[in-house]
């Protein structure tokens, strides 16, 4: 049996080498956890202001107004403002997200809002059937022997498989059939998000140790009782890191999906079209947004592990 | 032993059933192997799964996907599913066969050109640099949760900007793989570098054993389950990402541009046939890096033999 992934390892204690979750009671506990992202974060953005004008500059000096003034601090400004930068600035991409969400209407196409909800349904819709698929695949496969020796196997071995490339030919195929639209979107992410939840969810149904199931056996519970008083609640501790690789893939998923229809509605096909019209910044703005639809989603997961967590007295 | 030599039999009816089965029924009596394959095949595996040899571990996944195949031309060929829907897996065959050459070219372009160089890229530099920060608590901690962060973001999106700067052609595909590879390798490094304990650092310590000493004999080795860890996700990732990179404009070669072009052409014959070359090349590089993972770290618990 080959070692799990590492977030499937038993991640219910704390360890005692992280230093850093155990000391925020404090107000310096939560500065030191808070300062060293934020520096390195402001690092990496001065080091693109940088590389935007050095990469920028030859363009924008060609760009430039031969009469205007030409020293210094103008090519740079002229290299931060470009209309199709090769690297766009982080206060370009923000100010252009700004106005295509603030100055055309909600039900416009130019709205970057409308394109992330198509994108966030499609992901959000395939995560839940994927879910339901993988925990009730993940059931059935620490209840039945013969599931367990044949599925299994498969199911492991499908990960080494890149399955996202499958994503054009199943919106194809599904829309020969007549399903276009939601349908054959949600079912290449329900595919993808599947797999890491019933991976993760047979490790979870399995983590009881003989001691607690022992105890079961002695109170003559049936394996219905065994699943919902002990399996299932032990298994939270595995749901929810699944659900963050889940989220991830699903993100993923939902805009290679949009590709191959052509490009019309979604995160994905904004990409694509930025691609063919040289639109840098359509194409920056999608994937902004992409980035932050994604941890927007992994920090609802971690809310919901949280509150479990506390309803629990601290551990999972 | 007797029962063993059933199950066993069982078995090879059933696949001698899946091989000989045809579609084209002329006799009433033709239906009867159609019907008994499933029964066959279901009783082999329920049986196979009673067994503790090592065999029959290996024989019932290899069984269940027979299985799968043989339901899936029968469904095709039976039902008449149509070509364009889902084609049976006996045309699939015919279409990687006569397509050899192409498939090969596009093998070429996307594995041998933008997988290998971007996965050795973003694997150098993840490793790289988490062997650089190592000495840096500072670093570390602020890198670990922006490196988390990144992993969750759909960084094939990235495609389409590499191929403004790089070109259409395997570089702009090499770089997303890199980007998408870095930062498991960084977050799996950096974790495996903890792994030693206490105890045996001190020791290296009590050694006198310098910085670099303690790193290549402990810190080092301890590692490496971590880190063939992140190579084995990364084998899988550097391949999704080469193939969606491929989607948002190649060449005329490469495996996503066959497999985008293709399904628009209806031609789902030689898609699958790119599918199934992606999964070996995938697989095969899969057991390649567990291969060496056995080698490299044969101390770990997780390969000692299991107590039964």
């Amino acid at each position: 049996m080959a070692k799990s992934p590492k977030f499937l390892s038993r991640p219910s204690f704390p360890r005692k080498r992280d230093s850093s979750s155990t000391a925020t009671t404090n107000a310096y506990g939560a500065a030191a956890k808070i300062l060293p992202p934020a520096v390195i974060l402001t690092t990496l953005i001065i080091i693109w202001y940088i590389a935007a004008y050095l990469l920028n500059e030859p363009q924008a000096i060609a760009l430039m107004d031969p009469d205007g003034p030409t020293n210094f601090w103008a090519v740079v400004n002229a290299s931060w403002s470009m209309d199709r930068p090769v690297l766009p600035t982080p206060d370009q991409i923000l100010s252009n997200l700004a106005d295509s969400i603030f100055n055309y209407p909600l039900d416009s196409p130019r709205n970057f809002l409308l394109q992330t909800a198509y994108t966030a349904q499609a992901a959000l819709t395939g995560l839940a059937l994927g879910a339901v698929l993988g925990i009730a695949l993940a059931a059935g496969i620490v209840h039945s022997r013969v599931l367990d020796r044949s599925i299994m196997p498969w199911v492991i071995a499908s990960q080494t498989i890149p399955i996202l490339a499958i994503a054009p030919m199943v919106v194809v195929a599904l829309g020969n059939i007549g399903f276009t639209g939601l349908a054959p979107k949600a079912a290449i992410v329900g595919y993808l998000s599947f797999f890491p939840i019933t991976v993760g969810m047979v490790k979870g149904f399995r983590s009881p140790d003989t001691m607690q199931l022992d105890l079961m056996r002695t109170y003559n519970a049936s394996r219905a009782q065994i699943f919902t008083k002990l399996r299932w609640p032990v298994s939270m501790a595995f749901l929810f890191p699944s659900l963050k690789v889940a989220v991830a893939l699903a993100i993923t998923g939902a805009i290679v999906a949009e590709l191959p229809t052509g490009a019309q509605v979604g995160l994905g096909a904004r990409l694509l079209a930025g691609s063919y019209y040289g639109q840098t910044m359509m194409m920056w703005g999608a994937l902004v947004l992409a980035s932050l639809l994604a941890i927007t989603l992994i920090f609802c997961v971690r809310l919901g592990e949280f509150f479990l967590r506390t309803s629990r007295g601290g551990r999972l | 032993m007797t029962q063993a030599r059933i199950t066993w039999l069982g078995a090879f009816v059933a696949c001698l059933l899946m091989v000989t089965t045809r579609l084209n029924i002329s006799h009433p009596f033709e239906w009867v192997p159609i019907a008994l394959t499933p029964l066959c095949l279901l009783a082999a595996l329920v049986r196979l799964a009673g067994e503790k040899t090592r065999a029959s571990r290996i024989a019932s996944p290899v069984l269940f996907g027979f299985g799968i195949i043989w339901a899936w031309e029968m469904l095709c060929v039976g039902l008449h599913v149509p070509f364009i829907l889902l084609p049976p897996p006996s045309a699939v065959a015919v279409a990687f066969v006569n397509n050899l050459g192409m498939l090969g070219s596009d093998f070429d372009q996307t594995f041998l050109h933008s997988v290998i160089a971007g996965y050795i890229i973003g694997c150098g530099t993840g490793f790289l640099t988490a062997l650089a920060i190592d000495r840096s608590p500072f670093l570390q901690r602020g890198l670990t949760p922006l490196a988390n962060m990144f992993s969750a973001m759909p960084i094939v999106g990235i495609a389409p900007i590499t191929i403004m700067w790089f070109g259409f052609d395997w570089p702009s595909k090499a770089a997303v793989v890199a980007l998408m590879t870095v930062f498991p390798m960084l977050v799996n490094t950096q974790a495996g570098l903890q792994e030693s304990g206490i105890m045996e650092r001190d020791l290296m310590r009590s050694y006198g054993a310098s910085y670099w000493h303690t790193l290549i004999k402990l810190r080092l080795p301890a590692a490496m389950p971590m880190i063939f860890n992140a190579l084995k996700l990364n084998s899988t990732l550097a391949l999704i990402g080469a193939v969606v990179a491929e989607f948002f404009g190649t060449p005329t070669r490469g495996m996503g541009f066959r497999i985008s072009t293709e399904s628009a052409r209806m031609n789902l014959d030689i898609v699958w046939a790119t599918i199934f070359v992606a999964a070996l090349a995938g697989g095969l590089s899969f057991a390649l890096i567990a291969w060496g993972e056995r080698a490299v770290t044969f101390w770990h618990p997780s390969f000692h033999k299991r107590q039964t």
